[in-house]
């Protein structure tokens, strides 16, 4: 089998993931589809270890790797978004924006420091 | 010999550090600060009299090497030595003193009037709660000018110099309160600098053309004319600073707001006439240098008529005395100017004399009226016997009158003038005749509105600081009796030693200048004699507040000079607030601004993180790929 198969296969893969990450509103929903990115990802560790003959198979073992840190992730991400619901009532991502910078209103006493030299 | 010299110049420096940091240590009261203040003050002050007059016998007796000046068969010994000689890589400066006949005739002087302003001071500063700075300045300042005085170098001689325009401003502006008196100080101590700058050029030109600064080594030196009319033409910038000469008399009667004894010292005797000095001093290089002596010349000619005229319309007792101090400097450069240190030494000694008397007995009148105004006083003479008896002989002085000694110094200065040779000689002489009646004029002004006449005694509103004393009637205490009648004796008898300095009395130009100061002193008397209310100086006519305003000297100088400085001051400030300061804050602002562009991307959306982040590597993948 050409190698061009798995590759295609696995970079729509990526790209469903990526649009997944970018698109979505649930956080539940981002977090499978960053697993549909790292999973294509394996998929090409395979491929190419297989097309290359590697003989000490280093793709291979790397994609056990990546499942078992993606494993641990995915627990990470899921006890988060659980958190986060509880004490948000929501999994909405845009409408989870405590990161932003708060906005201050101009203060008139000190405009941009000036007068304090 | 040499520690002798040194020890003058050291005792009163000595009681400066003491008077300042010594005073109160341990003291409890103002009273007790007080005293020790004043021993500190006269007691090294009075050793260093006794030390000179010892030096002054140890030279008579001497026998030095005769340098042919006017001093060398009075005193004919020297003394020179040298402390360290400073290697500067280029020129070397000495650390020199040196004693001989000229620095003994002006450190007798200044040790004499010094001590007199010293024990005067215990009286006229008594309830002055600063007079322990007061006396330690004035200590300083002795020290200074006695250290220009016995300076072997020129470099020893500009510290002296620079200490001395120190302590001036310093005691000009003793009443700093008033704020009239402060900018009196600031501008004394400007106008002289500018003077200085020119002198310090001098005296590098100088150093520079003779490969040192030892005065003797520059006096010996092979120097060009050309570097010697520039070098001398420097010092004499100096010296028209220091000396107040046109055209930098401005600032000597605005200083007399500082107290009566400094003007005394500072303003009339010694400091003024250290520019005199420092000529005669470097009168070899002078002589070297005829153009310098021309300028000089012209300079004294314009001032001492000027000045006199000037004086003649103040009403300020102690501005009468400053204008006619600014008069009498010229005369002493006019008789250097025509090619006689003897006289204007002579002069300068006697006039150091009669002015210090002069202002001692003002600032007694002054004590006792609480006024400096002429107008505000008249018929003092029976309230204050002792006073009018001193200030007579100083005023008889000043006009040239037999015996006082000014008759005997101003006629060697006229008869000088008279033998003088240059392009300027009748000018000079002329001016110095009119000068001669002026002088005769206004000295007979002041005696007869101060002592005659009318008595215009009023109680006053509460005095200003600088006239702080409360009319009591009798005369002042003897603290202040005794230096004015002390200082009496020189000023009346000096001039019958002239004969024993080598001074022979010319009688022809003597007649005539006497009977020119009698012809002013006469048109005075027989106008106050007509009208004793009125002020005599309505003789002359429109010219009157001219004259009483200095000619608008000080205002031209304002319009030419200061407010051309100050609005340039003015830029200066508003360029480095809105240009300097300005590129900080805007730099400043400019950033926030850029910043707040930024802080839009930063909306807490992760997604729109993540967008672009994509779009970055993307970008950076498409550039590899189309730019390798």
């Amino acid at each position: 089998m050409h190698v061009v198969y798995p590759v295609v296969v696995s970079a729509l893969l990526f790209s469903i993931g990526v649009y997944g990450v970018l698109a979505r509103r649930n956080a539940i929903l981002v977090l499978m589809s960053v697993e549909l990115m790292l999973n294509a990802v394996n998929l090409n560790l395979v491929a190419f270890d297989v097309w290359l003959r590697d003989r000490l198979h280093g793709g291979q073992v790397l994609t056990l790797f990546v499942i078992v840190i993606a494993a641990a992730e995915v627990g990470l991400g899921l006890a988060i978004v659980l958190a986060v619901f509880r004490t948000r009532r929501t999994v909405d991502v845009d409408r989870l924006r405590a990161l932003a910078e708060v906005v201050r209103a101009p203060d008139p006493g000190r405009p941009d420091g000036e007068g304090a030299s | 010999m040499t520690a002798v010299v040194a020890l003058i110049v050291l005792l009163p420096f000595a009681a400066a550090v003491a008077g300042l940091l010594a005073t109160r240590l341990g003291t409890r009261t103002e009273r007790m600060a007080y005293r020790r203040a004043a021993w500190f003050a006269i007691a090294p002050g009075a050793a260093s009299a006794a030390l000179t007059v010892w030096l002054a016998v140890a030279l008579a007796h001497g026998t030095g090497v005769s340098e042919g000046r006017f001093w060398s068969e009075l005193l004919p010994g020297r003394v020179e030595g040298t402390l360290t000689v400073v290697e500067t890589g280029s020129v070397p400066i000495s650390l020199t003193l040196r004693a001989d006949g000229l620095s003994v005739l002006a450190g007798i002087l200044v040790v004499v009037v010094a001590l007199a302003v010293q024990v005067y001071s215990v009286g006229y500063m008594r309830d002055e709660p600063r007079y322990p700075s007061y006396s330690a300045f004035v200590s300083l300042f002795t020290s200074a000018m006695l250290l220009v005085v016995y300076a072997g170098d020129l470099i020893v001689l500009y510290v002296g110099w620079e200490i001395m325009g120190l302590c001036s401003y310093l005691l000009i502006g003793h009443w700093w309160e008033d704020r009239a008196n402060s900018r009196a100080a600031v501008k004394a101590f400007l106008v002289t600098r500018l003077g200085d700058v020119g002198f310090l050029f001098g005296i590098f030109v100088l150093g520079a053309a003779a490969g040192g600064f030892r005065i003797d080594d520059v006096l010996r030196a092979d120097i060009p004319r050309g570097t010697l009319v520039a070098a001398t033409l420097l010092l004499l910038a100096g010296v028209a600073g220091k000396s107040a000469q046109v055209p930098l008399q401005t600032w000597l009667p605005d200083a007399m707001a500082g107290p009566t004894p400094i003007s005394a010292l500072i303003h009339a005797a010694t400091m003024v006439a250290a520019g005199i000095f420092v000529v005669a001093r470097l009168y070899p290089a002078f002589l070297a240098a005829p153009p310098t002596l021309d300028v000089l010349g012209v300079v004294a000619a314009v001032g001492m008529l000027g000045a006199a005229l000037a004086a003649l319309a103040q009403d300020d007792l102690k501005r009468v005395l400053a204008y006619s101090t600014i008069s009498q400097l010229a005369y002493m450069a006019a008789a250097l100017a025509a090619g006689s240190d003897r006289a204007a030494m002579f002069h300068l000694v006697s006039h150091g004399a009669f002015k210090a008397l002069l202002f001692l007995c003002a600032g007694l009148v002054i004590h006792h009226v609480g006024s400096n105004l002429i107008s505000h006083m008249g018929g003092l003479r029976t309230a204050l016997p002792v006073t009018f008896w001193t200030m007579t002989i100083g005023f008889a002085a000043l006009a040239g009158l037999p015996p006082a000694s000014g008759f005997f110094s101003k006629d060697a200065v006229i008869s000088a003038i008279e033998h003088g040779t240059g392009p300027a000689q009748p000018f000079v002489y002329a001016s110095a005749l009119l000068t001669v009646g002026v002088t005769g004029a206004y000295a007979a002004r002041a005696w007869l509105r101060t002592f005659f006449g009318p008595a215009r005694i009023e109680p006053l509103p509460e005095p200003p600081p600088g006239v702080a004393h409360v009319f009591d009637g009798r005369e002042a205490p003897p603290s202040m009796l005794w230096p004015a009648g002390v200082l009496a004796v020189p000023a009346l008898l000096l001039g019958l030693a002239g004969p024993a300095a080598g001074v022979e009395v010319e009688w022809g130009p003597a007649a005539v200048s006497l009977a020119v100061a009698l012809l002013g002193a006469g048109i005075v008397y027989a106008l106050w004699r007509a009208a004793p209310e009125q002020d005599p100086a309505r003789l002359l006519g429109p010219f009157r507040a001219p004259c009483e305003r200095a000619f608008h000297v000080d205002a031209v100088y304002a319009a030419l000079v200061v407010r051309p400085v100050l609005r340039l001051a003015r830029g200066v400030v508003r360029a480095d607030a809105r240009v300097v300061d300005g590129a900080v804050r805007g730099s400043g602002r400019a950033t926030l601004g850029l910043s707040g562009l930024v802080r839009l991307a930063q909306n807490g959306n992760a997604q729109l993180y993540v967008t672009g982040l994509l779009a970055g590597l993307v970008l950076i993948a498409v550039a590899a790929v189309v730019l390798t």
